[in-house]
């Protein structure tokens, strides 16, 4: 049986994006963190791609690898943090903590392994498109659109309040 | 192509997070490997996405607009995250996270 197209090119995103996945927790670095997490987000986004989101591929690389890496690679650089100095843990709690995520790893591969649910055909749908997602969500989910707006208000607020240098008047 | 290869993608990716949280002391990794099991969720919700509309249901594309919330809602809990991580480490010159211990009393 040979592999499809569509196939091969699952493969080869899912195999980056694992790596990169894992270079991010096992990096000492944490700029190096950053940037592997940065690879991860755009191979994700080629899996929006090969699932007819293209929006969301779009939107996704936008928000992630432009707006929020780029303030955690902000952040730290910041703080100066791309000196190795992270205080190690215990090495029996990382042990544990690679035994528990390995275990949590074991049960749901175990426990979705039979389940039927049917096959992706390789044919191009417009459900992704922006003008099919931009109807859904002005008419069907307005609501939470025009809640999220009010979050985001409170989010920049409180980000802003948190943090202000304190010490002028209080 | 099978919808279980996606499935099984997600899992390895939130499993991949969850070892980053608890593995992990500097707050801002943890924080990245909670981005990377929201992002693993969202995978597997568009592949939902694309099976119903294959199946022919209209209705498939609330499960996209439910992932541009949960993005909305990751954008902002970076913000407020990332203020909270400058305000402890301008207080205590560190990002370790067992620094949040001094909280208790």
């Amino acid at each position: 049986m040979g592999m499809s197209l569509q196939q091969i090119v699952f493969g080869v995103l899912s195999i980056i994006s694992i790596i990169s996945a894992l270079g991010v927790i096992l990096s000492k670095n944490p700029v190096t963190s950053v940037l592997c997490l940065i690879v991860t987000f755009f191979t994700i986004a080629g899996h929006y791609i090969m699932l007819n989101a293209q929006f969301l591929a779009v939107v996704h690389i936008i928000v992630y690898a432009g707006a929020i890496m780029v303030l955690f690679l902000f952040v730290i650089m910041l703080m100066n943090l791309n000196a190795e100095i992270e205080p190690q843990k215990r090495s029996w709690l990382k042990y544990a903590g690679a035994i528990s995520g390995g275990a949590l790893l074991l049960v749901l591969l175990a426990a979705l392994r039979e389940a039927s649910v049917s096959s992706l055909q390789p044919g191009a749908v417009e459900i992704g498109l922006i003008s099919n997602l931009g109807k859904t969500l002005f008419s069907t989910y307005v609501l939470p659109f025009e809640v999220s707006s009010i979050l985001f208000l409170s989010a920049m607020v409180g980000a802003v309040v948190i943090g202000k240098k304190e010490g002028h008047e209080s | 192509m099978p919808v279980q290869y996606y499935i099984f993608l997600s899992i390895v990716l939130f499993c991949i997070g969850v070892m980053g949280v608890l593995m992990r002391r500097n707050a801002i990794i943890i924080f990245m490997c909670v981005e990377l099991m929201l992002n693993a969720v969202n995978l597997l919700m568009v592949a939902f996405s694309k099976m119903w509309a294959d199946a022919g249901r209209v209705d498939a594309a609330g499960a996209q607009i439910f992932v541009f919330f949960i993005m909305v809602v990751a954008a902002a809990e970076v913000a407020v995250g990332l203020a909270i991580i400058v305000m402890v480490y301008r207080k205590s010159q560190s990002v370790d996270i067992n620094i949040m211990n001094r909280l208790k009393n």
